[in-house]
């Protein structure tokens, strides 16, 4: 690697990093989400938080099959990310895998993607799936897998510590040029899950690729996803989760905290940065600190959620 | 990778390769017309072929990328870095394409 792009990647990394910073804490009550300083936050390393009940640990973006230069060895990666989750003091209830399983939709890359994550302690394991995983020709090698929830429509929905939980497939309908879909279909199911449904229900809303718009460019959004936020704007706690892009971003819109995580296989640049989001090379060194989870906790009274970051090293 | 219709070109080969080809008629002289194109930096090129024309597609990125026509009329599978796909024009046409793991890349393929 020649000086410069060294150079160009360090810098990458660290926009990447100051993006997220491993381990910071959000606090989310009523929409309002208040970063604390993991210092006196409590034991973050090990990826459990201190106040609340673990809920669920979010992996993303696992590459399954990817074996070049920005990270030889993502097997390791997801192994070393499972041996941290199941190193948290309290095992999280649930698991949500935001898609990108496997590379290239490979069988061979499924069955090792589901042999390594069965080593979860928890073994309640929720995917949608992400557009790595749909490039096989007749797109059954995810279903087949993963379809049975969802009825192999890709998505569905489940309730669990009276939080709703919504799982949402944005990577089949593409539209050349366009962002990732939903299609009316699919927004007509939600409208019908969500009809009756008090408004003081927290919500947990994921799919692959983000439901904002975050880089259009790089397709970095969701068409359509104007449709789903208006059925969502009257809940009182919406947490609306992604990955595809491979690091950390969030905002908070009202009542919506929407959040991407990290990948953990390889880092991706900052929107923008290159001629499109492809593996970004950094320093074996820093690799670690830019692969990591998202973990969420329940409190019961009043009902708040608490996402946090951790990163593998 | 390759389209199930390249078997078609390849069969006209083998008739002209028995001597059919005196008597083609010379609209269908295109038969053997290859080329061979890079994905690269996430962008397509886009092409002019003659019709009949066998289009490579090689993928010169670390990223995957797949050769999906809009219409459905062809569809590769995920190709990773130096994986071709192959698709055979053989009626004249403007063609779409995306890759549908970046469907902002798009290219249009004339077969004329």
């Amino acid at each position: 690697m020649s000086d410069e792009k060294l150079l160009q990647s360090r810098r990458n990394a660290l926009k990447c990093m100051a993006y997220g910073g491993a381990g910071t804490l959000f606090v989310l009550a009523g929409g309002v989400l208040t970063p604390v300083n993991l210092a006196t936050a409590g034991d973050y390393g090990k990826g459990g938080t201190k106040e609340g009940k673990p809920l669920f640990v979010q992996i993303s973006d696992t590459h399954i099959g990817f074996s070049k230069e920005a990270n030889p060895d993502v097997a390791g990666s997801l192994t070393q990310t499972i041996d941290l989750v199941n190193g948290m003091a309290e095992q999280p209830a649930l698991i949500i895998h935001t898609g990108d399983i496997t590379h290239l939709s490979k069988p061979a890359e499924f069955d090792l993607a589901q042999q390594l994550l069965s080593g979860l302690r928890t073994s309640e394991l929720h995917t949608v799936p992400g557009e790595h995983d749909t490039t096989d020709p007749t797109v059954t090698e995810y279903f087949n897998r993963f379809g049975k929830a969802s009825n192999n429509k890709g998505y569905y929905s489940f309730d669990h510590a009276g939080v709703h939980f919504i799982a949402l497939i944005n990577v089949l309908e593409f539209k050349a040029g366009g962002l990732g879909t939903l299609g009316p279909e699919q927004l007509a199911w939600v409208a019908a899950d969500l009809q009756g449904r008090s408004s003081s229900t927290p919500i947990v809303v994921f799919a692959h690729m983000p439901l904002w718009t975050i880089y259009e460019l790089w397709g970095w959004g969701t068409g359509d996803a104007d449709q789903l936020m208006s059925q969502l704007r009257r809940f009182g706690s919406v947490t609306v989760l992604n990955g595809h892009i491979h690091q950390i971003v969030q905002k908070v819109e009202g009542n919506v905290t929407f959040h991407t995580a990290r990948s953990t296989s390889y880092p991706q640049p900052a929107p923008g940065e290159g001629p499109g989001p492809g593996p970004l090379k950094v320093a074996p060194e820093l690799l670690p600190k830019m692969l990591g989870i998202t973990s969420v906790s329940v409190q019961p009274h009043p009902r708040v959620l608490t996402l946090a970051d951790t990163a593998l090293a | 990778m390759i389209a199930r219709n390249i078997t078609t070109p390849l069969a006209l080969l083998a008739l002209a390769a028995v001597g059919f080809v005196a008597v083609w008629p010379p609209t269908m002289a295109w038969a053997a017309a290859e080329t061979q194109t890079f994905i690269k930096d996430f962008s397509f090129a886009p092409l002019t072929v003659k019709v009949g024309t066998t289009v490579t597609w090689v993928n010169k990125d670390d990223e995957p990328h797949s050769v999906v026509s809009d219409t459905g009329l062809f569809r590769s599978s995920g190709l990773d870095t130096n994986e071709s796909f192959s698709y055979w024009f053989d009626k004249p046409g403007s063609y779409q394409i995306h890759c549908s793991i970046h469907p902002r890349m798009v290219a249009t393929v004339v077969a004329e």
